[in-house]
């Protein structure tokens, strides 16, 4: 604890709301009827189905192989009969449903063969792969696959970071987890450590979980490698990776780089948890802990399958009248959900049932008085109040340049924000705007490329036909004359041939000149991200060009 | 779209009623200082605020409400309120009230869109416009050994009193006299040898200064406005004034005299720091404040008028925008200032 810690810049205090949650014992949700699983819970490729409607599934049975190197596997979280593959409402906020595999379950919840992994006798590449097979993916919010995280690739990874910062408000899952499990958590982290070649490893906990600390300091000092437990202040959005590394490292990472730059690499406690299951016990990724909170009597957290109906965790911790809406997520970062029936997934952290009296409506927005509360609290070190002028203002080339992109939508700008502004809705919208811009300019250049190619091709077909023609009736002529030797004809092809190279070098090079920024080499995080905005452009667009009720009354 | 779905508890006119509340003190020094007549200019020119507000509201199409309720209008009437002459004649309080609020605020496009301070807008209109009853000021009661109350004070506002008696109570303000003083020749020592010189700034005015400051200082710990501008104006207010006091003390004020003017201190700690029309990166703010300090003095030290804070914060607020183009911060990651590579 003599550790000196660093303060990252901005963040904000929303009431914590944690010991509605926290102070009830972990309850294992029954296997509910009906599992919907869906095949994109991670951040890459979905998963690929192996099974076939019909056939009959034991618990824990690879049901999607992982598809390509980001990715991850899904299994079946209990055992029974699929009785369908196909799209099915998940948790998105689109309500826009996704592929599922539907399982009926038979109440046996009889297991598969579970065989452990000898981490210590496979190679780093091996054992990843089998971490990719068995599901694991982050189960901090990101949800991206493990397997790719623990490959330090050319990057050296001395410090590991465990996260157990989960600064979002009524969320308590993870500190519920180091409570009861902080052992297998650090047998995860022995893996980890091994994967990455890592030295130092450190666990940061916000001071507000005292419990959480102690059990995680307790279960560290009976290991035989040296694990710091490190209390860091409680402040929002302290738990997100890259303030959890300001604030135990003091370093930052760097603009458009990966913590793996600054040989750092960060993982949730959940995913060690998860990951020690997987390693020490055959078991892949088919159940978390959800803290069900909110309007609900008894706000706790349960161990809950994957593709249980967020519903049934719901009547479990008690139904309420009143109920206004649900979020899976904290109150900050939350997505609203499209119904209570979606299944629960592997970044199903919180379900966050809302009502009128914990949560009002929103307060009538006012113009931006320029007051840069926003700035102060903003964590990334930006200035919304210019952005959110440039995004409403449409001029999404100077939101780009006043570095909208390093935006990690933590809300702590519209909660400061005296005048109500829902801040983060306008920089999604100019983001989704963008992304969408980029798309149809590559479109476009992609046409213009094949439309001058065409030109090209029909001029020299011309051409060609014209040179055909003459040397048709020279050969006449010489034929008529005398015989001529036949080699020009050879060299006409080649010069066709590297006119031809020569066309397509242009139109490379153009391409290559105009491929836009941050567009490409996305990260897939991003590039699902750009799928998901796509959904709600049309809706935040809406809301863009009615910020107030009168503007449409200005000339 | 909602995120978050909570929000802090601040609001527009939350800020805006403790900056109300922070210049309570100023205001009941100046009612010991003038006595009651700066009640009757405040009542006049909020009256006139609202009322402009709420027409202006109604010719735009803007709903009255929250509008009308965001105490912003009021804040700018009472800036322009405190800055006039104690006494000023009613037609001058109106006057000035309701071109800062249609013209400086509503015709640049309502709360948050104006580029000038509306008040200050107001007060450089009413000085150009009207320089005699701009620069009337009643001297301090304690040098001029009148008593006013409320009813005298109206009387005096209205013209309902002969034009003698507020004659017989005006005197050149300090900084009037500083002025004129240099202009006859007069080195600082000697004119600072008058009774309207006190300790620090005038007689009276250091007091009216004091409590200003007082507010200011309030307003900085309960985190409603930053340290950066109030700090560097009064930095560019004293190292200016203190550079040419050291250059040659006969013929330009003390670095404290100039500090502790009342117009300065409600402007270090009121005025300049209208986040609207201010800077708004961290490097901005400090440019910005400092640059309205020096153009004080300048303009004090060789303008037209004996003070300056108005001028040179307008001439400030119109450079905020490239202020602000210039000084964007380094972001999380190191990146700095603006992205020019970044596709449009």
């Amino acid at each position: 604890m003599s550790r000196e810690l660093h303060r990252f810049k901005g963040g904000v205090h929303p009431p914590g709301h944690k010991t509605e949650s926290n102070g009830r014992p972990v309850h294992t949700a029954p296997v509910p009827r009906t599992l919907v699983i869906p095949l994109r819970q991670h951040i890459g490729n979905p998963a690929k189905p192996v099974v076939e409607v019909g056939q009959h599934v034991l618990k824990g049975q690879l049901i999607a192989e992982a598809d390509g190197y980001i990715s991850a596997a899904v299994h079946a979280s209990s055992s029974g009969t699929v009785t369908a593959i196909g799209p099915a409402p998940v948790p998105h906020v689109s309500g826009l449903p996704d592929d599922c595999i539907t399982i009926e379950t038979d109440g046996r919840d009889e297991w598969v063969e579970r065989t452990p992994i000898d981490y210590r006798a496979l190679a780093p590449a091996d054992l990843r792969m089998r971490l990719r097979d068995m599901g694991l993916t982050g189960l901090g919010g990101a949800v991206f696959p493990s397997a790719v995280k623990l490959d330090p690739g050319a990057h050296v990874c001395p410090t590991l970071i465990l996260n157990g910062g989960e600064c979002e408000p009524w969320i308590t899952c993870d500190d519920v987890l180091m409570r009861h499990y902080a052992d297998e958590i650090l047998q995860g982290v022995a893996v980890m450590r091994q994967l990455l070649g890592s030295t130092e490893i450190l666990v940061g906990i916000e001071d507000n979980k005292p419990e959480a600390i102690a059990a995680m300091q307790a279960a560290a000092a009976k290991l035989d490698f040296a694990v710091e437990v490190v209390a860091v202040p409680t402040i929002y959005p302290g738990g997100g990776a890259k303030q959890m590394i300001e604030t135990l490292t003091g370093r930052q990472v760097p603009t458009g780089g990966l913590s793996t730059d600054i040989g750092i690499q960060v993982f949730n406690v959940g995913t060690a948890h998860a990951l020690a299951r997987a390693v020490f016990h055959g078991e892949p990724l088919i159940s978390r802990l959800v803290t069900v909170t909110g309007h609900v009597l008894r706000p706790q957290n349960f161990e809950a399958l994957i593709g249980t109906p967020m519903q049934r965790l719901i009547d479990l911790a008690g139904d309420r009248d009143g109920t206004t809406g649900v979020l899976m997520g904290g109150p900050m970062m939350g997505m609203p959900m499209p119904g209570t029936e979606v299944p629960v997934v592997k970044a199903t952290n919180c379900i966050l049932v809302k009502s009128e009296a914990l949560f009002p409506p929103l307060p009538k927005m006012l113009p931006c008085i320029r007051c840069t509360r926003c700035a102060d609290a903003c964590p990334a070190e930006l200035q919304p109040q210019e952005l959110f002028r440039f995004a409403k203002a449409g001029d999404f080339g100077r939101a780009q340049e006043y570095h909208l992109f390093d935006c990690i939508e933590c809300g702590c700008c519209s909660y400061v924000c005296p005048s109500h502004i829902p801040l983060v809705d306008y920089y999604r919208y100019a983001k989704s705007e963008i992304w969408a811009r980029e798309r149809e300019k590559r479109a476009a250049d992609l046409a213009r490329d094949r439309h001058d190619f065409r030109q090209f091709r029909l001029e020299r077909e011309k051409q060609e036909k014209a040179e055909k023609l003459a040397a048709k009736a020279q050969a006449k002529r010489a034929e008529l004359a005398a015989e001529a030797p036949a080699q020009s004809a050879t060299r006409d092809a080649d010069a066709k041939k590297a006119l031809i190279a020569a066309a397509l070098a242009r139109a490379q090079a153009k391409k290559a000149e105009v491929a836009p920024k941050n567009v490409d080499n996305l990260p897939p995080d991003t590039q699902r991200e750009i799928e998901e905005i796509e959904a709600r452009r049309a809706k935040i667009r809406e809301l863009a060009h009615q910020p107030l009720e009168t503007d449409e009354n200005k000339p | 779209m909602p995120a978050p779905i909570v929000i802090d508890r601040s609001s527009v006119t939350q800020v805006m009623a403790w900056v109300l509340a922070a210049l309570v003190p100023g205001i009941l020094a100046h009612v010991w200082l003038f006595g009651p007549g700066i009640l009757v200019t405040l009542s006049l020119a909020t009256a006139t605020a609202l009322a402009a507000e709420a027409a202006m509201l109604k010719l735009r199409g803007y709903p009255a409400m929250p509008f009308l309720t965001d105490l912003s209008a009021i804040v700018t009437a009472w800036l322009l309120a405190l800055s006039l002459p104690a006494l000023a004649p009613w037609w001058l309080v109106v006057t000035g009230t309701l071109f800062a609020i249609v013209v400086a605020k509503h015709l640049y496009g309502g709360l948050g869109q104006n580029i000038f301070n509306p008040a200050m807008v107001g007060y450089a209109v009413l000085l150009i416009s009207f320089p005699v009853q701009m620069t009337s000021w009643p001297g301090p009661l304690a040098l001029t050994g009148a008593s006013l109350t409320l009813a005298d004070s109206a009387a005096l506002i209205f013209g309902g009193a002969p034009k003698a008696v507020l004659d017989a109570v005006t005197m050149a303000t300090p900084l009037d006299a500083l002025r004129t003083g240099l202009l006859q020749q007069l080195t600082v020592d000697e004119v600072m040898a008058q009774p309207i010189f006190g300790r620090f700034g005038g007689t009276g005015f250091e007091w009216l200064a004091f409590a200003f400051l007082l507010g200011g200082l309030a307003l900085w710990a309960l985190r409603i406005i930053g340290w950066r501008v109030p700090l560097a104006f009064l930095a560019g207010i004293w190292l200016a004034a203190g550079f040419l006091h050291f250059f040659d003390a006969g013929r330009y004020g003390a670095p404290w005299f100039h500090l502790f003017a009342p117009s300065v201190m409600l402007g270090a700690f009121f005025i300049a720091t209208d986040p609207v029309s201010g800077s708004t990166t961290p490097l901005g703010k400090l440019i910005f404040g400092f640059g309205a300090g020096v153009l004080t003095i300048v303009i004090r030290t060789w303008g037209g008028y004996p003070d300056g804070v108005a001028f040179a914060i307008l001439l400030m607020n119109l450079c905020v925008p490239l202020i602000d183009q210039y000084t964007q911060p380094r972001i999380y990651g190191g990146a700095r200032g603006r992205d020019k590579g970044a596709s449009p």
